[in-house]
């Protein structure tokens, strides 16, 4: 199929991509979308879920235009959003380096690394609107690293050979979240955007078939409460907590977007979960997160293992020649910078093999003994000190002496709700920004692309399209009055209630701990046919055992974390079947997703024959198998090849 | 190497904002000195949901140091007792056996208790809203190297900006005043070409608010700098006292 017609898949799903070249898409298609005139934008209403940076850059820039916006966060501030806590940096096709990077270099790379499963149209709008991004905040005042010059520095991040990532030492996400935290702050100032904060989006409602407001409870109060507007935007962020230990914040949820799933909205690739490569290895069973060492250390660490296995001698004392730096030798064009997936799983092969370190045994290092030498622990300090400190305050080990033990994590999810070219989901009126949604980086995401994804969603995307969902559709007035909001909510309490009455004998914390060990175990970092099935079986079990031993305290009308966090366990009980699931339907292996019956030489299989597409999953009702619908991937630019970063 | 620590928490219960709050004393053995401070107290809750008492509510997201969420008084130190550390980056290595361990919410007028160790922080937003910001739309930007700016000034204003908002030194201080929260976010801007426009009224705007928020004065006993786990020093308080002087005598509104 040509990119020349609207493309239509196997079933319903329409992804409106613009007909024509790619390069002219997006140009062509804003002056398709229909607009909405500046004095008309004070009768519309939009509802932002989340603040992170995909959600308070929407909100930001649609109250700028002169929309009303509702924001909401389950967070006291906006500016708490795990957004905040990207360290490594963010890409933009500037070519400030005069090295040879484009708008088409980063469309290639971005393909590329996400191993053929992303929707090529989205990605070349992704590239587009980088550069923008980066004016955008350094006009915000976002102190972005600079070199002595004054001109802003860049560095490299896995998967490319191009220096192409802004950054402001290890807290980029942070610097970039309070940039759009006080675009969004301005705005509630002037009494553009009304603030919802503590609040937490169970449900959204549908009025004739058209997304048309959220329910929330008051985290502090307990009350259930409704918000009615022209349209919703999710921006409530990734699922990588299914999994309990990953490197999100512990109030990382799937809720928002499942209970979405549930009304109709499909979820698209869920089985595409990053692993990142470097993550500060498990220490107990106490363990409650685990933390991420940036990718941007490969840039100057090493990665090693002793060449045999059960080498215990302490790592300085371990001479060169003992030493295997794996993925320098095995990958002699991209050595340390391989992408993410690549050097995750071997670091897998390494601890499988006998040759992992620290008590565990599951750990390698990360060197930066030979930089220290070169640049000076002072550069050292400069580019990383934030993360160094970090470490040490975790491990009790200082990283510029020993080298790091680091261990694979689950860290970010490239699945989420299926959208359109124009953001919007199976739902009308229901549009999916950031994390949240699966557009961008098909099976595998690339370091730094993550806030780009969300800045460009949020900024430059969005409220282009939202525009022409208003201009087109059919909104009639609504209420929060109306039949539909009284229904929601009443479905909202009943469910909170129902959590409180079980009064069972076990935690929330237990059930979710338990359904990480499985989801790790058997849908983690590699996955088989047989696990998967067992796994299956055990997320139902857990789930049914979670609404018959849930033990809950306290009241609905108060502040209650502990209820809080049930309900969120419980959609995760309920998704992750439909991971695991989507695993066990992709019978191949690409990006993050490595099914271990489909590869080569250790290297992941792809099979375009049969998977080159989006698995859209549609809810039917409770305990009823979901359907798979197919978006079939064209790849007219960049043609699909084996993923190869040995040369 | 991991030991194993029995402690004695005294740690404050208060049902809700209108209510009385006291202490409570609880026993917990056999902690890992490995855990963090928030994992001994994921270790409590789960005990006291096993005994059918209501879990101690605490703030808390990233558990790395960033969000700011974390808050806690920890035998009178905001924070606890390592310097430049957040409470969710602190670990058990740092108590010892039997040690007791003193646990409350930030205390400020400006911060009320919603439940136990929760505090109210929206304070910060507000003064956020009136002037924590440049003043720029979306589409307006010029290419980011139209301007440059010197790295010192850079380095500088980053030095300043990396305030996670934990209202620490809010806690900390004696008259409970939010300058160094202030100032950081006025130096910030300061340092840099883009805050130049909005440079007179911002300050001016952050610090009414401020007042109006019933956040105390400053009486310069650096007590907030010492309990920052972001390592914003005073520096931005003499910079924003400067900008606030200046402010005042080109007298703009
Ligand atoms: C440790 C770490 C480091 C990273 N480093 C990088 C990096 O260097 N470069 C890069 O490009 N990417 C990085 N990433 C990935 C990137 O940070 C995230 O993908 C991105 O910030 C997500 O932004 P978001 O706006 O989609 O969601 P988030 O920032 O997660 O925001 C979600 C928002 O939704 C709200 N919310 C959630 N659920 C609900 C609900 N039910 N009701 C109401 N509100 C809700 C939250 O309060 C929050 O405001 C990193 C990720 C992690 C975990
Ligand atoms: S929990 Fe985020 S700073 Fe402590």
């Amino acid at each position: 199929m040509s990119l020349n017609a609207e493309q239509t898949g196997s079933s319903d799903l329409v992804s409106r991509v613009p007909s024509g070249p790619v390069a002219e898409m997006w140009d062509k298609h804003k002056f398709d979308l229909k607009l909405i005139a500046p004095t008309n934008k004070r009768k519309f209403t939009i509802i932002v879920v989340g603040t992170g940076l995909a959600g308070a850059s929407a909100a930001a820039s649609l109250a700028e235009q002169g929309y009303n916006v509702h924001a909401v966060t389950i967070h006291d501030s906006p500016r708490r959003a795990h957004s905040i806590a990207a360290q490594g940096g963010i890409n933009a096709a500037k070519n400030y380096q005069n090295d040879g990077d484009s708008i088409h270099r980063l469309f290639y790379d971005t393909v590329k690394g996400g191993d053929f499963r992303s929707r090529e149209a989205n990605v070349y709008r992704l590239a587009q609107c980088s550069t923008s991004i980066i004016d955008q905040c350094v006009a915000q005042g976002v102190p972005f690293a600079r070199e002595y010059g004054g001109t802003l520095a860049n560095r490299t991040f896995g998967g490319v050979q191009v220096s192409r990532t802004f950054y402001a030492r290890g807290q980029t996400g942070q610097q970039l979240l309070l940039g759009a935290y006080g675009s969004l702050m301005r705005q509630v100032g002037l009494g553009k955007v009304t603030l919802h904060s503590r609040r937490e989006m169970l449900d959204v409602v549908t009025v004739d078939g058209v997304c048309r407001g959220i329910v929330m409870r008051n985290l502090v109060t307990g009350a259930i409460e409704s918000l009615a507007g022209h349209a919703v935007l999710l921006c409530t962020g990734g699922y990588g907590n299914a999994y309990y230990l990953s490197t999100n914040a512990k109030g990382c949820n799937v809720t928002a977007a499942w209970r979405a799933h549930r009304r109709g909205a499909y979820f698209a690739n869920p089985c595409f979960t990053q692993i990142h490569p470097t993550c500060i290895p498990v220490t107990g069973d106490h363990q409650s997160k685990l933390t991420l060492m940036s990718e941007s250390l490969r840039n100057d660490g090493r990665v090693w293992v002793p060449k045999t296995p059960g080498d215990k001698r302490a790592p300085n004392t371990i001479p060169e020649a003992d030493r295997d730096y794996y993925l320098e030798n095995k990958y002699k064009g991209f050595g340390n910078m391989v992408p993410r997936d690549v050097a995750s799983r071997n670091a897998k092969q390494q601890c499988d093999a006998g040759r992992g370190v620290g008590t565990s045994g599951k750990a390698v290092y990360l060197d930066f003994a030979e930089a220290i030498k070169r640049l000076g622990q002072k550069t050292i300090e400069e580019k990383y000190g934030n993360l160094f400190h970090m470490y040490h305050k975790i491990t009790d080990e200082d990283p510029y002496q020993v080298p790091m033990r680091i261990y694979p994590a689950i860290h970010y999810t490239m699945g989420g709700l299926w959208v359109d070219y124009n953001l919007q989901s199976t739902l009308k009126g229901l549009f999916v920004l950031g994390e949240a949604n699966f557009s961008d980086h098909g099976a595998n995401r690339l370091g730094a692309s993550a806030l780009m994804q969300g800045l460009a969603d949020g900024y430059f995307v969005v409220p282009y399209t939202v525009a022409d969902h208003l201009a087109t559709s059919k909104l009639p007035p609504v209420t929060t009055d109306s039949r539909e909001f009284k229904a929601a909510v009443e479905e909202a309490s009943f469910r909170t209630k129902q959590l409180l009455g079980i009064q069972g004998r076990r935690s929330a914390d237990s059930f979710h701990r338990e359904l990480g060990h499985t989801m790790w175990d058997y849908c983690g970092m590699s996955r088989n046919a047989a696990g998967l099935e067992k796994a299956i079986g055990k997320i139902r079990e857990l789930r049914a055992e979670f609404w018959t031993n849930v033990k809950v305290l306290g009241h609905d009308h108060e502040l209650n974390q502990n209820l809080e966090y049930a309900g969120r366990v419980a959609d995760f009980l309920e998704f992750g079947e439909l991971l695991a699931t989507d695993a066990l339907t992709r019978n191949e292996s690409c990006g993050g997703h490595f099914r271990e019956e489909f590869q080569e030489d250790g290297e992941a299989l792809r099979d375009d024959a049969n998977f080159c597409h989006v698995a859209a999953w549609q809810f039917q009702g409770d305990n009823k198998p979901s359907v798979l619908h197919k978006e079939p991937l064209t790849f007219d630019e960049v043609h699909l090849t084996k993923r190869s970063y040995r040369e | 190497m991991s030991a194993m620590l029995d402690l004695t928490l005294k740690i404050w219960r208060q049902d809700g904002p209108k209510t009385r709050g006291a202490f409570k004393t609880y026993h917990l053995k056999g902690i890992s000195t490995e855990m963090s401070f928030l994992e001994m107290l994921d270790i409590l809750n789960e005990q006291l949901i096993q005994l059918g008492e209501e879990p101690v509510a605490f703030d808390h997201d990233c558990r790395e140091g960033i969000c700011g969420m974390c808050s806690l008084m920890i035998n009178g130190q905001a924070h606890g007792p390592e310097t430049k550390t957040t409470t969710c980056q602190l670990h058990m290595r740092r108590f010892h056996n039997h040690d007791t361990i003193v646990i409350e919410p930030w205390r400020a007028r400006a911060f009320p208790v919603i439940r136990d160790l929760v505090v109210d922080r929206t304070a910060f937003d507000r003064i956020q809203a009136v002037g924590g910001f440049v003043s720029i739309n979306v589409g307006n930007a010029p290419d980011g190297n139209s301007v440059p700016v010197p790295k010192v000034n850079a380095d500088k204003a980053l030095d300043a900006a990396v305030c996670i908002g934990c209202g620490a030194c809010v806690a900390a201080c004696k008259n409970a005043s939010a300058t160094l929260f202030v100032g950081a976010k006025v130096s910030q801007f300061a340092l840099l070409p883009q805050g130049q426009a909005e440079r007179v009224q911002r300050v001016q705007k952050m610090v009414a608010q401020m007042d109006k928020e019933g956040f105390g004065s400053c009486t310069n006993t650096s007590e907030c700098e010492a309990a920052c786990p972001a390592g914003i020093s005073v520096e931005m308080i003499s910079r924003m006292n400067l900008e606030f002087l200046k402010a005042t005598v080109v007298g703009a509104t």
